[in-house]
């Protein structure tokens, strides 16, 4: 099919006195004529934003992608009521309900929605300024060219000649579409990269509903769901006759090695499910701690690795190599533990299916959902909900699954409601990882060889290959080993990276180390020879690589603190974002500790100054937190941590200050959810090896497998 | 059940509930008051936070027939349009990402705020850090207690005047 940009521009006056433009484009390639049919991958990422202008000059912007506290819902709004010229009073911000019809790509994960549509957002907002503008130009008779646009109103070039665009709606609404638009020049930017309050403050101010958990529709009980609570383990038999004794007792069924109980309120559930008596499969054999280090100590050793990344000749040049540095580097599984616990609501009724909850993924729930009950997906329907954090937990829709298969089985309006320790010890956790890493330096020092081994818990493939220092280094070898385990894992807040990175940059700190050179310039020189030389593949820009590096170093004064202020580096490049950082620690009470950290990320044009902080600050913190702290560790199958009282989160007087910068170099905005927690690990290694000349290779680094390194 | 009457945001209402039902899911799930949220339920997280005249509590874990005759704030009763000095403060430097741990934040502060006007940042720290932010968001709320003691003292001098 040859596609036109004409076709995939709708205009619609839906009613009068309102001008809405539907946009859909599948892809900014299609505008210059490169793509000649919608093949399925293009149609899947194909977005379709909804803006209208009422006549009273009220601009409503309908927000597809689900907002987890990544600020999409204030980000996406801003580029394009900048394009289209208004003043942001002006504008109110929507979320929208699933529509496969009307929205593509309305999902939340892996820091892509602005990279996705940032070309597609400035497109409608300067679209609709043009037919605004042109609108006004035929009124007065003039020139378009000779007109400009204010916050919300077209001048004309005569005497007392402006139009608030409420009073060009119904005139705009008739135009024809152009075909060719202009963007804001950046300079004239008022809205991007100014500091922006997030449009859902209001409603967290003063506590209005709009979470998962605030659901409330007519005629909804609520459940909770007692699942095994060992992995790996199956419901054998349950005995539920006190529990439906117990007051404000509906039902209690059985499903999938679960038992739901049904009932009136929260309480009385979370009271009658204690009553409910289980007994499961043998649980002798299943995972423990120590099963899992005799896993990685396996996997350290197999021939069966996979080979995910060669260059040159490890193993002949490691054996010439005038020094050899190894290390070896471990996470433990972690539970996301966003503030709002899984939940979800379903109908499930003859004809009809609702959800509404908190998912990253609606879409996907939608699909599943159709498949689990054989309905079809346009009978099943999704409302979103804000959610209270996600951190890839809402990726995995097992939990609107559940709440579906209750209601059909139970066929009741249900929401069910996974407690803090349901959520802790249900899964889909950060995997457990563990690395060994080789260098060896020739003898000026140079690291000429270089070897990586990631074994993970269902981790997949457990390294990033073609990520820097690879392209710097002559001879490279990459593996990775995967162990199928019973404990259910996912994507966690920058997947992989979120400990490889650490991993990786204590390491490289070890080098420099060895080497005698500053791990600053050690990473510089690599890239230089990157830029002229690389070997292999790579992924990244080197030059964009070598600004957040010289910036942060200017920034945090690298090397110029003095004798009492101990930095540590780190630097990397995930979700297409640079991101370095300089940690700081020093010597309190003879412990070191970890004051500060200052960090430079080039994530291009930033669009919401006070998210884009948010956001930096806010994973440091995370990366930080997790780093130092937080562990999930398992005895025959059973998650050992149940809550915050002994699964220890940081808290507010543990934090270092965060200073976060930005090179804001207008280059097409790429993610940031999700960048600035990898390199967060390393730097704090490095800055607490600095202090106290101990290198910590096990997170949580606070935690007693370290008391004696 | 009990017929059980409580004084909530400065209105009487009647709840028919079990005696030991936290006081959490009586507003949640008996008064449709959700602002106050659900983390943990074993007073480690600070999100179920509510005023027990005046004094911040954790409502997940005090039993319903505790409250008496006591007057309970929820963040729902702080200020409806948002203009307590802490609410106002915490708009004006954005503090909040996913927003659910705020109400219980919000309430700790106003609590801290009213017992100590002029807090020092150590302060801040000290009466801030039994409430967990998940999204990190601890060095805003510092900044916004700070600021919210300056609106609300500006206020206060410009009242005296
Ligand atoms: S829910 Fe009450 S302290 Fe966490
Ligand atoms: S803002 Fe998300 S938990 Fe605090």
């Amino acid at each position: 099919m040859k596609t036109t940009r004409r076709s995939f521009i709708q205009k619609t006056a839906l009613l009068s006195g309102v001008f809405s433009l539907g946009f859909d484009w599948f892809d900014s390639k299609a505008n210059s004529g490169i793509i000649e049919q919608m093949n399925p991958v293009l149609d899947a990422n194909r977005f379709n934003a909804f803006l209208s202008i009422e006549n009273t000059g009220k601009v409503i912007l309908y927000s597809p992608n689900p907002e987890i506290g990544q600020g999409i819902k204030t980000a996406f709004p801003i580029v394009v009521a900048e394009e289209l010229d208004v003043d942001w009073k002006q504008v109110e911000v929507r979320q929208a309900n699933l529509d496969t019809q009307l929205f593509e790509r309305q999902l939340t994960g892996g820091s892509g929605a602005l990279k996705h549509s940032w070309e597609r957002l400035r497109k409608a907002g300067a679209t609709a300024r043009q037919m605004l503008l042109q609108a006004a130009a035929q009124q007065w008779g003039v020139d378009a060219s000779s007109c400009k646009t204010s916050k919300g109103f077209v001048i004309g070039p005569n005497k007392g000649q402006k139009l608030a665009y409420g009073a060009l709606v119904d005139a705009a609404s008739k135009l024809a579409v152009p075909t060719e638009v202009t963007y804001k020049s950046r300079a004239d930017y008022q809205l991007i990269g100014s500091f922006v309050k997030g449009v859902d403050n209001y409603k967290v101010l003063t506590g209005k509903p709009q979470y998962g958990l605030d659901t409330q529709k007519s005629g909804m009980v609520v459940a909770q769901i007692v699942r095994p609570p060992a992995f790996g383990s199956t419901l054998v038999s349950f005995d539920a006759a006190e529990v439906k004794k117990m007051p404000g007792i509906i039902d209690v069924v059985s499903f999938k090695n679960k038992v739901a109980v049904v009932g009136k309120s929260t309480w009385e559930v979370m009271q009658a499910r204690k009553k409910l008596v289980c007994s499961y499969s043998d649980t002798s054999n299943l995972e423990s701690d120590s099963t899992h280090q005799k896993w990685f100590d396996e996997g350290m050793k197999t021939d069966k690795a996979k080979v995910e990344r060669k260059d040159g000749d490890f193993h002949a040049a490691i054996a010439k190599a005038a020094k050899v540095i190894e290390a070896t580097y471990e996470c433990p599984f972690l539970s996301h533990t966003p503030m709002e616990p899984m939940n979800f609501f379903a109908d499930v009724k003859p004809g009809s299916v609702l959800l509404a909850g908190p998912t990253q993924v609606p879409q996907s729930a939608q699909k599943a959902v159709a498949t689990l009950l054989g309905v079809p997906e346009n009978t099943v329907q999704v409302e979103l909900t804000k959610m209270g954090g996600g951190f890839g937990r809402r990726l995995n829709n097992d939990y609107a699954l559940e709440a579906a298969e209750l209601s059909s089985i139970i066929k009741m309006p249900v929401k069910v409601m996974w407690t803090r320790e349901d959520d802790m010890t249900g899964g889909i956790y950060r995997p457990a990882v563990r690395y060994h890493f080789k260098a060896g330096l020739n003898e000026k020092g140079e690291m000429i060889a270089y070897y990586l081994r990631g074994v993970g818990l269902n981790a997949g493939n457990s390294t990033r290959q073609d990520n820097f220092p690879v392209g710097a280094i002559d001879h490279v070898l990459i593996e990775s080993f995967n162990y199928n385990s019973a404990i259910t894992t996912g994507p966690w807040r920058a997947p992989i990276t979120n400990f490889l990175a650490s991993a990786e940059q204590s390491f490289l700190d070890e080098v420099a180390v060895a080497a005698g050179k500053d791990p600053i310039q050690m990473r510089l020189d690599w890239l230089q020879k990157v830029k002229t030389n690389p070997v292999g593949k790579i992924t990244y820009e080197p030059d964009r690589f070598i600004e957040v590096i010289k910036q942060v170093a200017e920034k945090a004064k690298w090397g110029k603190k003095g004798a009492n202020v101990h930095q540590g580096f780190s630097v990397y490049f995930s979700h297409l974002s640079y991101v370095a950082q300089v940690a700081e620690a020093k010597i309190v009470d003879g412990e070191a500790k970890v004051t500060h950290v200052t960090a430079v990320t080039d994530c291009g044009e930033v669009i919401n100054r006070s998210g884009a902080e948010n956001q930096v600050i806010g994973g440091i913190i995370d990366g930080y937190g997790h780093a130092m702290f937080s562990k999930l560790s398992f005895d025959k199958g059973v998650p050992q941590q149940k809550n915050f009282d002994t699964y220890k989160l940081i808290r507010g007087n543990e934090i270092p200050t965060v200073e976060a910068h930005f090179v804001n170099n207008g280059i097409a905005p790429t993610g940031l959810g999700e960048p600035a927690l990898p390199p967060t690990g390393g730097a704090v290694a490095n800055a607490l090896f600095a202090a106290n000349k101990k290198r910590l290779y096990r997170q949580p680094f606070a935690g007693p497998d370290n008391a004696n390194l | 059940m009990e017929s059980i009457e409580l004084l909530i945001n400065r209105k009487k209402v009647k709840v028919e509930v079990d005696s030991n039902t936290p006081l959490l899911w009586v507003l949640r799930d008996h008064l449709s008051l959700v602002g106050t949220k659900y983390g943990c339920g074993i007073a480690q997280c600070g999100a179920c936070t509510v005023w027990i005249d005046g004094e911040p509590m954790r409502s997940c874990v005090l039993p319903v027939s505790a409250v008496g005759k006591s007057a309970v704030t929820t963040i729902e009763g702080l200020n409806e349009k948002a203009e307590h000095p802490v609410q106002v403060a915490w708009d004006e430097l954005d503090v909040p990402q996913c927003g659910y741990c705020q109400a219980g934040q919000i309430m700790t502060a106003a609590a801290l705020l009213k017992k100590n006007p002029k807090p020092s940042h150590d302060d801040i720290v000290a009466g801030m850090s039994e409430n967990i932010c998940r999204c990190g968001t601890y060095h805003r709320i510092h900044n916004a207690v700070k600021r919210a003691s300056e609106i609300a003292s500006a206020s206060n001098s410009s009242k005296k005047k």
